[in-house]
């Protein structure tokens, strides 16, 4: 299953209940508002870094540079992927869960 | 309007307004919507304030570009603002800290307030209008 | 509603602004100038490419007001002014110039 998240760490709870809940091992892509959460220096790069090791976490590259977030500010073992990318995901890890 | 613009002589019932974006510029309509009204308001002479806190930060953050995700780059339009006499631009420190901003990263110069500092400025507005 | 311009044809609102900034073009210009009863000359050159330059930079086309202080800024006193603009674009010169340029209205004239 492919977990993906577009609402930003600091204002909604999406991304705390989709790690709460997704099963270790998994893939979670962050996209839209949620690409904030891939950021360094933040209040959620530890739990982002955290993340990093237990899951395979990918962000999309597109949203990042539309928020102005350069890609040396992306958390390390956060992958950037784009739009192919996000596709090549879907086809790999089955059925997608939307955090909305 | 129609024919001839109006001269904006609105003299007398100037009101202090703040604007206070709290939210990510392209994930909803609300930054948008904001700066437009903002522009709008600035024309008629209001004494207009705006302020960034929470994700609104964001909205001003450098270095956007919004070629990739084909919708509208506005962050420009922040720039616009000192020539409509828009000059009272503030920043929540701690929404900043939070979010691992500086005042380096914003395309516009802005006052760094504290949140009780932006409370008291709250109080002293006529109308506050917040997406 | 559009305009035709050497058989191609560009879209308008219903107030006469294109809709594809990317589809100006001088001679596209001139086709609204005459709808606008607008002789262009080397001055309503000067605004009209004085706005393209301030869209490019801003991502807004100006109120009149915002417009008339930029071109002082930019050309002097004898240029920017009400009395000067209104004389160039009757009708207003934010809104006649920016259509003229391709703009969208402006932002602040309602």
């Amino acid at each position: 299953m492919l977990h993906i998240v577009n609402k930003s760490p600091f204002e909604r709870s999406a991304l705390d209940s989709c790690l709460r809940v997704a099963p270790k091992g998994g893939a979670i892509l962050l996209y839209e508002d949620g690409v904030y959460a891939a950021c360094v220096e933040t209040t959620v790069t530890d739990t982002l870094k955290a993340a990093a090791i237990e899951y395979s976490v990918f962000v999309l590259g597109p949203d990042l540079a539309a928020r102005g977030i350069a890609p040396d500010r992306v958390i390390e073992g956060i992958e950037v992927v784009d739009y192919g990318g996000f596709v090549d995901l879907v086809e790999e890890h089955g059925p997608v869960q939307s955090w909305l | 309007m129609n024919e001839l613009e109006p001269d904006y002589d609105t003299e007398g019932v100037v009101k202090k307004f703040m604007f206070v974006n709290r939210k990510a510029p392209y994930g909803t309509i609300y930054a948008l919507e904001i700066l437009e009204t903002v522009l709008i308001s600035a024309a008629f002479d209001q004494d207009v304030s705006v302020v960034f806190m929470d994700d609104g930060v964001f909205q001003i953050k450098k270095g956007q570009d919004t070629k990739a995700i084909n919708v509208k780059n506005f962050s420009p339009t922040y720039r616009a603002l000192e020539g409509y006499d828009v000059e009272k631009l503030f920043v929540e420190r701690e929404s900043m800290e939070a979010r691992g901003l500086a005042v380096d990263d914003f395309v516009v110069p802005v006052e760094v307030l504290s949140a009780e500092e932006l409370g008291g400025l709250m109080d002293q507005q006529d109308v506050i209008i917040t997406g | 509603m559009s305009y035709e311009l050497n058989g191609k044809v560009i879209e308008h609102d219903e107030e006469g602004y294109i809709v594809d900034i990317e589809q100006w073009s001088e001679e596209l210009a001139n086709v609204i100038a005459v709808q606008e009863e607008i002789e262009m000359n080397d001055e309503h050159w000067e605004v009209v490419n004085f706005l393209r330059e301030y869209y490019q930079e801003y991502q807004i086309a100006p109120a009149v007001r915002v417009l008339i202080k930029a071109m002082k800024k930019a050309f002097g006193e004898e240029k920017g002014n009400n009395k000067y603009m209104y004389n160039l674009f009757p009708y207003g010169p934010a809104k006649q110039a920016c259509k003229i340029a391709g703009l969208p209205k402006p932002t602040g004239c309602i």
